[in-house]
């Protein structure tokens, strides 16, 4: 088990219904990836919000990251839409 | 690294663009191309009240910056400064500011639009509409079009 701290911004965020949580990871979940689907076991809110998860990006200690990312060593994960700052 | 200065700031105030181009070029005498950008919050014809800007505190930040050193690093820029603003935006207000100098304007030109492109794509900043009839608009969806406009500089020149 990993313990790490969750953010999550906008959309995301909303449809989670919280702006950060602290979980603890089981050992199957590797990859940024594998964070999402193990996050759409956890309730129907997740699902909601990451239900196109080809469309969520993810950020490891404050970094864009891929999906295949592995996660180990993360101590905050970021999740949010598509950003549309400027 | 490049030593040329950058200066990255997110706020909820408003910038002066007087005041940034000033600092950024003072007591400087090498300068010859100074070149600003400013968004602002549009209306959409009157139907949009106010934009809310998110950001992710830290990272905006530090993927801003990122953007401005590989931006110096690739035009030769010798200063860049940019600014974000966060929170309730009404129209007509600013909402970014980047100011980039370099020894001729081609460079800094270059320097601005690429720093908005990927600034645009990559820095951790959603906006959520405030409809002028009382709804809210919901989160403004990414466009292709600003995909295609950051992938132009992958391409070889």
């Amino acid at each position: 088990m990993a313990r790490v701290d969750l953010v999550y911004f906008a959309w995301v965020r909303e449809r989670i219904g919280k702006a950060e949580e602290t979980l603890e990871l089981p050992d199957s979940v590797v990859t940024a990836g594998d964070l999402l689907g193990y996050l759409k076991t956890l309730g129907e809110e997740y699902v909601a919000a990451l239900e196109h998860e080809n469309v969520i990006r993810v950020a490891i200690n404050q970094e864009h990251v891929d999906h295949h990312e592995p996660i180990a060593g993360a101590r905050e994960i970021a999740l949010f839409p598509p950003m549309t700052g400027g | 690294m490049s030593r040329a200065p950058v200066t990255v700031r997110v706020q909820r105030d408003d910038f002066d663009l007087a005041a940034e181009v000033r600092a950024l070029s003072a007591g400087r005498h090498d300068i010859g191309a100074v070149v600003t950008f400013c968004g602002l919050c549009r209306d959409e014809a009157g139907t949009l009240s106010a934009l809310e800007l998110e950001h992710y505190p830290g990272m905006a930040e530090a993927e801003i910056a990122r953007i401005c050193g590989q931006a110096i690093d690739r035009f030769g820029l010798q200063a860049a400064t940019a600014i974000h603003r966060y929170g309730k935006i009404l129209p007509g207000e600013n909402i970014v500011l980047v100011v980039t100098a370099s020894p001729h304007r081609q460079a800094a030109f270059d320097g601005a639009n690429f720093i908005m492109d990927f600034l645009k794509t990559s820095a951790p900043f959603w906006k959520k509409e405030h409809a002028t009839d009382g709804s809210t608009g919901g989160w403004v969806s990414a466009k292709d079009a600003d995909d295609s406009a950051r992938d132009r500089w992958s391409k070889s020149e």
